[in-house]
């Protein structure tokens, strides 16, 4: 590899001493581990819908460079190319949201999904980043000049995005991005009590969720009372996590991803968990629990109030949906199809995550010449 | 930009900064909070909790498997017949492309196939043609693995006998088109067909086996040229046994004789000889004609029309009825039937089921061949067994009915758990009760001495007949047999064996009578099955028994039975 000296002032010596290198080992670390996932889960899924056994390794392994180039390309933006570079995903990524039911592909009852060059893309996974570094624009210049309309047209779109989010309906998806915007909200200086509104009206909006759409009330009933309804994927994984102990039955000898449907995608975490054990779990849940610390201690010198708050932003969607999916793999809330960041199998998942990270890369660079507005 | 707008805008922004990054604390510090619940709950559902129970692979409930024919059971359970589902290769023959070289693949893969045949076949007009019946799954797979267009496959039913030969003549066989065509699977192929499940025989196939063996053992030492036996449960007639030697196997029934097919147990109709003197003493009993103590004049032959009526080891004196049963008297039986005359004869020999056919579930049941005017010369020599043939179930089920306490009951081949069936009383209790001290005297004392198992306490009667053909009874060898019950105090099976022209040897000194050739077959027969059964051996000397078996034998001297 060529050593980069600190006085080269090239782009890719610059990127190189300025980016996060702990941040950037985890991540890395993380979609290593992610390949190894969906080696050891997906086979006999692939096997049980009747393509070759390595059909979604393969998958994951094309998607992969494809991945890793936009992580680092976006890394290498200036923040304020990232800004740019991030509404115009965002705006892309809400122009294919409304064309969806024209022209999306129906996967399991949702139509989520277009075909762009052979690459299954979703645009709601693009349009969270996007948004989130709208938003926190948008906050930010409010903030910081109280006569632009920020806050409104950050409250505005935001009804779009979610509008859109439930027109598919995608609940999860709308979750994270409404959860991102109300934390940037609170975080560009919502007075505390507007702050409680709020979160009481977060509450509000998932018991309406539970009485509005029957399969987001069947998971809670499930969750509540897993003896009563169908919750045979929890059972499973749940008996996974006790198979594998502290350190697994060893790679391939596990036995839930042979009878449950989404081994190598939502419950990939089970398949480590029976596989590797108590130990590899801990190491992945320790990863996401540093990137995000990593992110946010750096964002404590952080003197710009965009940068804080979109790089917050980005860093909690990441978190969030980690979280989510762990917290329902171990059985502490009810089920959300939602993938494990990085490692679950997910073409377009991987991309879009991949884009979230390399933006985060991009903001939590060292930039002494970014202080305050620019 | 003024300065002072610009000092308070910095202000601002410091303000706004400050309380971005407490915030932000804040969000840390809950989202931190988040990720350890998650690995605290990963350490209790590794480390606290049970894995899962190991899988096993679904099988297919076998409630669902349903034969075209259903099983046959014994007594216990065990299969004696089941069906296996297997394949038919047959050909279109104007679908098959190269008749000569499937032939030729055909012929290397079929056992015993012959390639000129199978071509013949498949070059045929005829749009359907078999080329080899219940093919193994092995060489099924490799039929198809040939990948010869116009071939297929039926699928059909084999009928399997896993014990072969030993019950061949109860369970039958089946013809190529799976039909019944003897045996039970003859009688009852309307209901295994229906597949109402299995059906439950009253064999023991561990029964049939001893009965089998020794009958067969003792076939090869006296070079006999059939045997046949039964074992029957006294109280309920179930059939725990039935041989008939030389047997098939019903696996192969096209390869079998004859004289093999041949069911001498039920079909074959004999004179039994003097086992028929214990029917002609229980009727005189019954009757009030005769009583333990009458005595009759065995001193010369009796002459009657052209024969004589003669023992086969004279006393030439007066004989007690005990007597009469324990030398096996011919003479002495005559005068008792004479005494009864023909009409009650008839009658008693009617109620005992020995002059219609017996009421067995097997197609093969030999009618008995009564004579027809019934003359005194009948009456004479049916009082010891000859005149009247009958098969051996008929026998033994008779048998059951003297000694069970007087109650026949119909013998059957069906399960009943050894309870007690619908029977009519022909002979009363005290009747019964006297009959069973006189078999047991014939074995303790008498000609059947040779049928006595240590402890089971066995009672029976010797039975030899001369064989006749069309030209009378001229020495063309003997019939021996043997029927005993046991335990005498209360008896629970009849073993019943017979020997068709048996040699004597050395060791019977060239006696070949049912005393010396067949009553240890029922012997050992005892032997082996009582433990099985759970007949638990007495002490065949306690006081307790001798006094249950005491009979006072009138003559000269006065004995003890078991001395």
């Amino acid at each position: 590899m060529t050593s980069f000296a600190r006085t080269d002032t090239s782009t890719l010596s610059r990127w190189w001493w300025t980016v996060d290198h702990w941040m950037l080992a985890a991540l890395l670390l993380l979609i290593g581990l992610g390949v190894l996932a969906t080696l050891a889960a997906s086979p006999p899924v692939a096997e049980r819908i009747g393509v070759g056994s390595l059909h979604f390794v393969e998958r994951h392994l094309s998607y992969l460079p494809l991945a890793m180039g936009t992580l680092f390309f976006a890394s290498l933006l200036s923040p304020r190319q990232a800004r740019r570079f991030a509404i115009l995903v965002f705006l892309g990524a809400l122009v294919l949201l409304m064309l969806l039911p024209f022209i999306g592909a129906e996967v399991k009852g949702a139509r989520r999904w277009i075909w762009i060059a052979g690459l299954s893309l979703q645009p709601s996974e693009f349009i969270k980043p996007g948004f989130a570094v709208l938003a926190a624009w948008m906050f930010a210049e409010h903030r910081l000049d109280q006569e632009f309309a920020g806050r409104a047209i950050s409250i505005a779109l935001y009804f779009l995005v979610v509008a859109l989010l439930l027109m598919q309906p995608d609940m999860g998806m709308a979750f994270v991005v409404s959860a991102t915007w109300c934390v940037q909200f609170v975080m560009a200086g919502l007075p505390l009590p507007w702050a409680a509104l709020l979160l009481s009206l977060g509450i509000a909006g998932m018991v309406g969720a539970y009485f509005a759409f029957p399969h987001v009330a069947l998971r809670v009933d499930s969750f509540l009372d897993p003896a009563s309804t169908n919750s045979y994927q929890v059972t499973r994984a749940m008996e996974a996590f006790g198979n594998g102990g502290l350190f697994g039955r060893g790679p391939g000898e596990g036995h839930i991803k042979e009878t449950i449907p989404d081994a190598h995608t939502d419950f990939v975490f089970a398949v480590i968990g029976e596989e590797f054990g108590l130990l590899a779990c801990l190491l992945i849940v320790s990863l996401f629990a540093f990137i995000l610390l990593r992110g946010f201690s750096r964002m404590m010198r952080e003197e710009n109030l965009f940068i804080l708050l979109a790089t917050a932003g980005l860093l909690l969607q990441f978190a969030l949906q980690a979280l989510i999916n762990l917290a329902s793999t171990v059985s502490l809330m009810p089920t959300k199809g939602m993938t494990l960041p990085f490692i679950s199998y997910g073409g377009s998942s991987l991309l879009a995550l991949a884009l979230t990270m390399g933006l985060v890369l991009a903001f939590t660079r060292r930039h002494s010449r970014f202080r305050g507005k620019f | 930009m003024s300065a002072e707008r610009r000092r308070r805008k910095d202000l601002a922004h410091h303000q706004a900064i400050e309380t971005g990054r407490t915030r932000l604390f804040l969000l840390a510090t809950l989202m931190m909070l988040a990720f350890l619940a998650v690995g605290v709950r990963l350490i209790e559902l590794t480390l606290f909790r049970e894995g899962s129970e190991p899988r096993i692979a679904n099988a297919t409930p076998p409630a669902s498997w349903q034969t075209e024919r259903a099983d046959i059971l014994d007594r216990n359970g065990e299969i004696l017949a089941t069906s296996l589902r297997t394949a038919s290769l047959y050909a279109d023959p104007v679908r098959v492309l190269d008749p000569q070289a499937a032939a030729r693949a055909l012929a290397r893969l079929l056992p015993r196939a012959n390639r000129k045949e199978i071509l013949e076949r498949l070059r045929s007009k005829r749009r359907f043609t078999w080329i080899r019946r219940h093919l193994t799954p092995q060489q099924q797979y490799a039929v198809n693995r040939l990948g010869i267009p116009g071939l297929y496959f039926q699928q059909e039913e084999h009928r399997v006998y896993p014990h072969g030969h030993l019950a061949a003549h109860v369970v039958g066989f089946t013809g190529v088109d799976n039909r019944g065509l003897a045996g039970i699977e003859k009688s009852f192929d309307a209901a295994l067909r229906q597949g109402s499940g299995p059906l439950r025989l009253s064999l023991d196939i561990r029964v049939q086996h001893i009965l089998a063996d020794e009958i067969g053992k003792a076939m090869r030492r006296f070079q006999a040229i059939g045997g046949s036996g039964v074992v029957m449960d006294v109280t309920s007639g179930e059939v725990l046994g039935l041989v008939s030697l030389p047997d098939f196997d019903p696996n192969r029934p096209g390869a079998a004789s004859p004289d093999a097919m041949f069911n001498r147990a039920t079909l074959g109709i004999y004179e039994m000889g003097s086992t028929f003197k214990i029917f002609t003493a229980a009727m005189a009993l019954e009757s009030g004609k005769a009583t333990l103590d009458s005595v009759y004049d065995a001193s010369k032959p009796i002459r009657i029309a052209r024969f004589a009526i003669e023992d086969y080891k004279p006393k030439n004196r007066w004989l007690s009825v005990p007597e009469i049963l324990m030398y096996s008297s011919n003479i002495g039986a005559a005068k008792m039937a004479k005494d009864l005359g023909a009409t009650l004869q008839q009658d008693y020999l009617s109620r005992l089921g020995l002059l219609s056919p017996p009421a067995l579930e097997l197609p093969e049941i030999g009618a008995p061949l009564a004579p027809y005017p019934w003359r005194e010369i009948n009456l004479l020599t049916i009082a010891y067994g000859h005149g009247l043939a009958v098969s051996p179930i008929q026998l033994a089920s008779a048998v059951a009915a003297v000694v069970n306490g007087g109650i026949s009951r119909p013998a059957t081949l069906l399960y009943h758990a050894g309870a007690p069936t619908e029977g009519a009383r022909i002979l009363s209790e005290k009747t019964s009760e006297q009959m069973r001290r006189l078999l047991r005297l014939v074995v303790d004392s008498g000609t059947g001495s040779h049928a006595a198992a240590e402890g089971y306490l066995v009672g029976g009667k010797t039975g030899t007949a001369e064989k006749n053909d069309a030209n009378g009874y001229a020495g063309k060898g003997l019939r021996s047999s043997f029927v005993g019950a046991f335990p005498m105090q209360a008896p629970r099976y009849v073993v019943f064996a017979l020997l068709d022209e048996p040699k004597g040897d050395k060791q019977t000194y060239g006696y070949a009578t049912g005393g010396w050739v067949c009553a240890p077959i029922v012997s050992n027969v005892i032997s082996r099955m009582a433990p099985l059964l759970g007949v638990a051996p007495i002490d065949e000397e306690a006081p307790e028994v001798e006094r249950q078996m005491f009979i006072e034998i009138h003559e000269q001297e006065k004995r003890l039975a078991s001395f």
